[in-house]
């Protein structure tokens, strides 16, 4: 609990002391999915009907917006080194800072999307299992992302990099999420898909945290 | 296994193997090209198309070998050190790269005039074109880094990442597709005759052999790059007597 | 004559079956070239650091 606790406070209060960085990856959010309506046009069927796709699409590249500082801040001023060093279970400090991450970002993403899902069109039946797919998927994004940010430490292309190297990896959250969503909109339960996201949460806990400092250790050394 | 973590031991069995697998290449390349192309029958409901095929499923198991290639020697670099393992890794992206990129030109050359469609949904396809992103991202990491050796290691971690999440990839990309209906395919792959299996071996041979000999070459090559690095460090290292 | 139009027409295929095999052979023999290349200079840069040593 120790080193958890302490890493994930240290960060949470970061957080919120620049809180600004939170805001704008939902302002992102926000805007990406406004786009739509504008490129396809504003017919409220057409934009149900791609409603889930679109917030799932978004809400992954909103959370990849902000997996580039996961490790860069304490990469960049030693911190990291320290972690490595002082023999504490370092997949235990990435779990910690993957919560923190997921707090300050994934919650909020889910706070804000059934007021983008309105502006959407996306029928009524469609909001919970949106708000289920994303609490499920979301951990598992900013998991397979934590391993993605380690990986790209102090490389000469991080952000571009970043996002090459995982956006692959979310097409399966991508394709349940949305099917979740979707398998309500046609009267089907959303249960078994939200089963497998959540399986993919499991599996992404057990194995990301490991990577992940795997991934850290070799880029301290 | 720990013979070959010795560079000096590996080329030898390297070089060793080599003038084989090259002739092993050219030979299943002149066999198998004409046999393809020429006397291999056309196909009754795909006509001449279906010669394709003879570069698109070599290509796709290639391209899928290499990948499990490359993964296995990121493990044995990552865990044991194996500095060889490592290069053979790196010396094969680019080719698993390649035959990703054929498999699917290829794939899309065929489909076209069969489905009326460059591109369809499938599952495999689609798995494939991931597969793809997988080895471009290998590429773009190992080469992000100006320490070389950060590189490796960073890029050897994607790699393990990378092979973990296949299956769970083409789980995903199977289910999304029997769910939204693709486009239906008429041909199925059963009718596949007695004399369409010799020039798909010949030419399976053919790229296989290719790979191998190729990666020798890189191999050797990436084997020098290292060296020369050596020489350099050592000369700046030099550089202050010199001065003197 | 009419056996080797034949050939080239892949019974109207052509344009789908000489690409194909054409984009395959240049990709082959441009990453045969290219690794030769590759080896090749870094054998030279080799040799040139290596006879500078002395």
């Amino acid at each position: 609990m120790s080193v958890f606790g302490t890493v994930f406070k240290r960060d949470i209060r970061h957080a919120v002391r620049q809180s600004a960085d939170s805001l704008t990856v939902v302002a992102f959010f926000a805007i990406a999915t406004v786009l739509f309506p504008f490129g396809i046009g504003p017919e409220a069927n057409v934009l149900a009907r791609i409603a889930p796709g679109v917030l799932w699409v978004t809400a992954l590249l909103a959370a990849l917006l902000s997996l580039d500082r996961l490790f860069a801040i304490d990469y960049e001023d030693g911190t990291l080194d320290q972690l490595v060093l002082s023999g504490q279970p370092l997949s235990m400090v990435v779990l910690a800072k993957i919560t923190a991450h997921w707090m300050t970002t994934g919650v909020p993403l889910l706070v804000i999307s059934p007021v983008l899902a309105v502006t959407l069109n996306m029928p009524k039946d469609g909001y919970l299992p949106l708000l289920a797919a994303l609490l499920l998927g979301t951990p598992t994004v900013s998991l397979i992302g934590g391993i993605g940010a380690a990986l790209v430490l102090g490389s000469r292309r991080g952000g571009v990099l970043l996002s090459l190297l995982v956006l692959p990896l979310y097409i399966p959250i991508l394709i349940f999420g949305t099917m979740s969503v979707e398998s309500a909109l046609t009267g089907q339960t959303p249960g078994p898909t939200l089963m497998v996201l959540a399986g993919f949460a499991v599996l992404a806990v057990t194995f990301s945290p490991w990577a992940t400092a795997a991934a850290l250790r070799q880029a301290v050394e | 296994m720990h013979r070959f973590a010795n560079p000096t031991q590996f080329m030898r069995i390297a070089n060793a193997i080599y003038p084989w697998v090259a002739g092993v290449a050219i030979l299943c390349f002149l066999f198998g090209l004409p046999i393809a192309l020429i006397t291999s029958p056309a196909d009754y409901q795909q006509g001449n198309t279906v010669r394709i095929l003879y570069l698109h499923v070599p290509a796709a198991v290639l391209a899928e070998m290499i990948y499990y290639a490359m993964a296995a020697g990121s493990a044995a670099y990552l865990i044991w050190r194996h500095p060889m393992a490592n290069l053979v890794a790196k010396a094969s992206a680019p080719m698993g790269a390649m035959f990703t990129a054929l498999c699917l030109i290829c794939g899309m050359l065929w489909g076209e005039p069969m489905w009326g469609t460059f591109w369809v949904w499938d599952a495999r396809l689609t798995s494939t074109l991931i597969m793809f992103f997988f080895y471009l991202g290998y590429l773009a990491l190992g080469d992000a880094f100006e320490d070389p050796e950060r590189g490796d290691r960073a890029s050897a971690i994607l790699a393990l990442v990378g092979v973990v999440n296949v299956p769970i990839i083409k789980f995903s990309v199977n289910w999304w597709n029997t769910l939204h209906q693709p486009a239906s395919l008429s041909l199925t792959k059963s009718n596949m005759s007695g004399d369409m299996l010799l020039p798909l071996f010949l030419m399976m041979g053919a790229y296989a052999a290719f790979y191998v000999t190729v990666l020798i070459i890189r191999v050797r090559s990436e084997l020098l790059a290292a060296k020369i690095r050596n020489a350099r460090m050592s000369q700046i290292a030099a550089m202050p007597q010199m001065a003197e | 004559m009419d056996a080797f139009r034949d050939f080239l027409d892949m019974g109207g295929y052509a344009v789908w079956v000489w690409s194909a095999y054409g984009i395959s052979a240049l990709s082959l023999i441009g990453m045969l070239v290219w690794s030769v290349r590759t080896l090749k200079a870094r054998q030279k840069e080799f040799d040139v650091l290596k006879n500078s040593r002395g």
